[in-house]
């Protein structure tokens, strides 16, 4: 791969666990990769290595044209050489400093009036005006993040690494951040790799996707496609794609599949993605399956089927439900919509769901 | 009083302070944040003289120091003095003696520093040795001051270890703790009181003065 970032390394643990790096990014300009798995599938440990706060213990990483590390050459490059900006969960700024000494902490060697400058431009820039002698336990939780963010920036770092860099603040200043964040990023024009376990920050944040799981890259793509097209049924799951159910293809032609799923008679309608063998993984979002009382009258939904409701979970404006289908599959409604219908459980539904917005994945 | 002892006194303790100072920094260090397996033989080296008889330590120093000992012979051909019953003896004596009581609180200091503040400073290009003066020593400057008063205090007490390897040489090795000892000997117990009663006086003062520090550990720049 001719990538600006070719990073193929492994960190082995005491104990047997390991935890590979293994993405690239395309070019040096602006993009945000996003490392995303649940808890413990490795991408913090993946992060410091891309750092060089962990060594690799085989494989290598490299950044334009230079070797950051390479395992079977003894090759590891400091942190200190590697002209990044790194932001750790819990931003990590010096409790003995000052906002303005922190955002200048590694500028030292620059000359005075260079350092000055530069603080003043990061305090404009992430709109701190007024707090520079402000110590970190005097600022709230989200001045914190942007003087920690401001420090990472402050010597123009060629790539930019954020580990969970909204999972300290509160929800409404995540929301808020979010799109702040990925602004401001666009304007600095540096490539980013970002970690993160929420699908939605992932979604909004991400140009690219790395999903992890058990320390290992599962799939790495641009995020739409990765989130449209998981490659196997494991990152279906991560990815929170609720429902992934095996099913057996019964036909496939002019370009549709049906496949049969579950115990009893259900067949879906999904379009065929190639290279279909006897069995596959039907992958549905839950806010694909609409939901109607009754018996199904006509309609474009290739897919009609019936069930009844087995349980209904109540998510803010949401409500999830648990359709029993012939097999279990979940639906996302607003709580609204479930009120005029007057959906309980046991109620017998009909679930509508259009072929395209159902991906198969083959497995045999 | 016996003020030459005094004199005497405090300079091997403050001597002995300052080496302890440039030698126990970097041990402290590889000792808080080093990941070698063999790191506990290390911590119990330096934590020997906390539980061996002064006079054990004392045997092998002088043994060490000896006149037939190469070091000794190296010490003597270079000074043209011997190490044994010297200043310079006591002060190395002194040193080892005092080991532990400046090491472990600095080790305990700088382990107390979070990690992820050292690598903070790493990833924004600042060395390791840079970033030990510029985070890690002020966020540990309670320790580091605890190990050093320690450390003085504790040279200021010692009489085993002097007694064996520096004799009781007026005005070279006879400290307060030996001048105690010689006047109570010579049954003057007036004057053994008086420099108990300063010693006393010192190292009660030395360690209200340690745990005062630590009650006050309150962080200069928490302000609220």
């Amino acid at each position: 791969m001719d990538a600006h970032l070719s990073a193929a390394a492994e960190r082995r643990f005491p104990g047997g666990m390991r935890v590979e790096a293994r993405f690239g990014i395309p070019d040096p300009g602006f993009s945000v990769t996003v490392l995303f798995g649940p808890s413990g599938s490795g991408k913090t440990t993946a992060l410091r290595l891309l750092a060089g706060l962990e060594r690799a213990d085989a494989g290598a990483i490299a950044w334009g044209g230079t070797v950051w590390a390479d395992a079977a050459k003894g090759l590891h490059l400091p942190p200190q050489a590697r002209n990044l900006g790194f932001l750790s969960q819990t931003y990590d700024l010096f409790p003995h400093l000052s906002l303005a000494a922190n955002l200048a902490y590694g500028l030292s060697e620059r000359p005075l009036a260079e350092r000055r400058t530069r603080v003043a431009e990061l305090v404009a820039l992430l709109d701190l005006e007024g707090l520079e002698d402000r110590h970190p336990a005097q600022l709230s939780g989200g001045q914190r993040q942007r003087v920690a963010l401001g420090r990472a920036l402050a010597r123009h770092p060629s790539l930019l690494l954020l580990d969970e860099p909204l999972s300290a603040l509160d929800r409404p200043a995540q929301l808020r951040l979010r799109r702040e964040l990925r602004d401001l990023l666009r304007r600095l024009d540096v490539p980013t790799v970002l970690v993160t376990h929420d699908r939605a920050e992932a979604l909004q944040l991400g140009d690219r996707l790395v999903v992890m799981d058990g320390g290992r890259v599962c799939q790495e793509g641009p995020i739409q496609r990765v989130f449209d097209r998981p490659t196997d049924p494991a990152v279906a799951r991560i990815l929170g794609v609720e429902t992934v159910v095996l099913g057996r293809v019964v036909d496939v032609s002019e370009g549709l599949a049906t496949l049969a799923v579950g115990e009893g008679q259900a067949r879906i309608h999904a379009p065929d993605p190639g290279s279909l063998g006897t069995r596959a993984y039907v992958c549905i979002r839950g806010e694909d399956v609409l939901v109607e009382r009754g018996e199904p009258g006509p309609s474009t939904a290739r897919n009609r089927l019936r069930g009844c409701i087995r349980a209904l979970h109540p998510e803010g404006p949401l409500v999830r439900l648990t359709l029993d289908a012939g097999f279990p599959l979940e639906s996302l409604v607003t709580r609204q919509a479930c009120a005029d219908l007057g959906l309980a459980e046991g109620e017998p539904v009909t679930a509508l769901l259009k072929a395209s917005a159902i991906h198969l994945i083959p497995h045999d | 009083m016996d003020w030459e002892a005094i004199r005497l006194s405090l300079r091997l303790a403050a001597l002995t302070t300052l080496a302890l100072l440039a030698l126990g920094l970097p041990l402290a260090y590889w000792l808080a944040f080093t990941r070698r397996r063999w790191k506990f033989l290390v911590e119990a080296v330096v934590a020997l003289p906390l539980v061996l008889p002064p006079t054990v330590l004392g045997f092998y120093l002088l043994v060490a120091m000896g006149s037939r000992s190469p070091l000794g012979q190296a010490w003597t051909a270079l000074t043209g003095h011997p190490l044994a019953f010297s200043f310079e003896g006591l002060l190395a004596a002194s040193i080892l003696y005092s080991l532990p009581f400046t090491v472990q609180p600095f080790a305990a200091a700088f382990a107390a520093v979070d990690r992820g503040l050292m690598e903070a400073s790493w990833c924004l290009g600042v060395s390791r040795g840079r970033t030990f003066l510029r985070v890690v020593v002020p966020l540990s400057w309670a320790g580091i001051l605890t190990g050093m008063v320690l450390s003085f205090a504790h040279t200021l007490g010692e009489f085993g270890v002097v007694l064996m390897v520096g004799g009781d040489l007026p005005g070279r090795t006879r400290t307060v703790s030996i001048a105690v000892f010689d006047q109570v000997q010579a049954l003057d117990y007036a004057a053994a009181g008086r420099t108990a009663l300063l010693l006393l006086g010192v190292s009660f003062t030395v360690l209200a003065l340690v745990y005062g520090l630590r009650r006050a550990q309150r962080k200069p720049w928490t302000l609220i």
